[in-house]
């Protein structure tokens, strides 16, 4: 198990675990490999692991590891 | 009144190439519920509004997952990514990065603030991030302090929109400085818009009538008694100080002057 740190809270988390299957998680949408919405929509979340951008499109190949520190981030009122 | 509508139809703005049919760009923040902010932007017309990029969270306040983005989709309202929280130019080019991944826009609302007390942008951190981003492909609506000196620097490093305050964030105080945003005005060659101390309709014509190309405002709506009517007034204001500004204000005098002539005048 990997110990991880996301959106400020720890959470453990089995080896191989991607940055997919958190989007997917937070989300409740289902993901493609592309990185965008399976229902078609726009998914609107970004990640950033470990103080850098995790691209959607790398987020199925990006594997979690332990310690790392992950925000997925969306718009909210402001401004 | 036929030439009238005709001006406000054809007067469209346009930044970064994007003809926006509206001059009043809203914010977001502040609002208790997530319809009533719907109804509230649909009620004032924009075409363009902010918002800010925090955690995910289901919660409806803080946007309710991505429901915010999705409201703004479905109502044709282009988004603007804002940087608020940042007080370093490192962290705002980390959001607007999270913010071009997750909105898939490169348009973004620089705002680098000194401290939380004044929330007043911090001039040095401003131009370093606004450089920065440029650097990287974003176009940069720059949020800046009523001061020609530096409004004429952001625009100089490539922003494509200034942004100076009225007054401090959420004062509602109106236009402080009147003079030097006409000054920016009259200097720039991007589009100006006001951007923050409206309090109420006749503060957006003020900035209107002295040359901004439109007004940025939330919490002037989204905190009134009656943000649906506010938001209204806000849309007839930011038109009549556009037509105004373009119709030309009498000089003031010191002095009387009759409108009516005296030659003629009956012997009574």
């Amino acid at each position: 198990m990997n110990t991880i740190n996301l959106n400020g809270a720890t959470e453990s988390h089995p080896e191989g675990t991607t940055v997919a299957h958190l989007v997917a998680a937070v989300t409740g949408r289902e993901l493609l490999p592309t990185g965008q919405a399976a229902d078609g929509g726009r998914l609107g979340v970004a990640v950033a692991r470990n103080q850098e951008i995790v691209p959607r499109s790398q987020w199925a190949a990006t594997a979690v590891e332990h310690q790392d520190a992950l925000e997925i981030v969306a718009a909210v009122q402001g401004g | 009144m036929t030439e009238t509508k005709t001006l406000t139809r054809n007067d469209a703005l346009v930044i970064d190439g994007v003809a926006l049919n509206s001059r009043l760009i809203m914010g977001t923040g502040g609002a208790p519920s997530l319809s009533g902010l719907g109804a509230a932007l649909i009620a004032s017309g924009t075409e363009l509004t902010t918002v800010a990029m925090r955690r995910y969270s289901v919660d409806e306040a803080a946007g309710g997952g991505t429901n915010l983005f999705k409201l703004l989709l479905e109502n044709n309202i282009r988004v603007l990514p804002n940087t608020a929280g940042c007080f370093t130019a490192r962290e705002a080019l980390m959001t607007a990065e999270l913010a071009r991944e997750a909105l898939e826009t490169d348009w973004v609302k620089l705002e680098v603030v000194a401290d939380e007390h004044t929330l007043l942008p911090d001039a040095l951190e401003l131009a370093e991030a606004t450089e920065q981003l440029v650097n990287r492909g974003f176009k940069v609506f720059a949020y800046t302090n009523d001061d020609p000196v530096l409004a004429l620097r952001l625009e100089q490093l490539g922003v494509v929109a200034v942004m100076p305050l009225g007054a401090p964030i959420g004062t509602g105080l109106g236009i402080l400085n009147p003079h030097n945003i006409e000054l920016i005005v009259s200097r720039a060659s991007v589009p100006v818009v006001l951007d923050a101390g409206i309090g109420t309709a006749s503060d957006a014509a003020l900035a209107m009538e002295l040359g901004c190309d439109a007004v940025l405002l939330a919490t002037a709506v989204t905190r009134a008694q009656n943000p649906l009517l506010m938001a209204e007034a806000f849309k007839h204001a930011v038109i009549g100080g556009r037509l105004a500004s373009q119709g030309g204000r009498i000089p003031k005098r010191a002095h009387a002057l009759a409108s009516s002539a005296m030659a003629g005048r009956p012997d009574l």
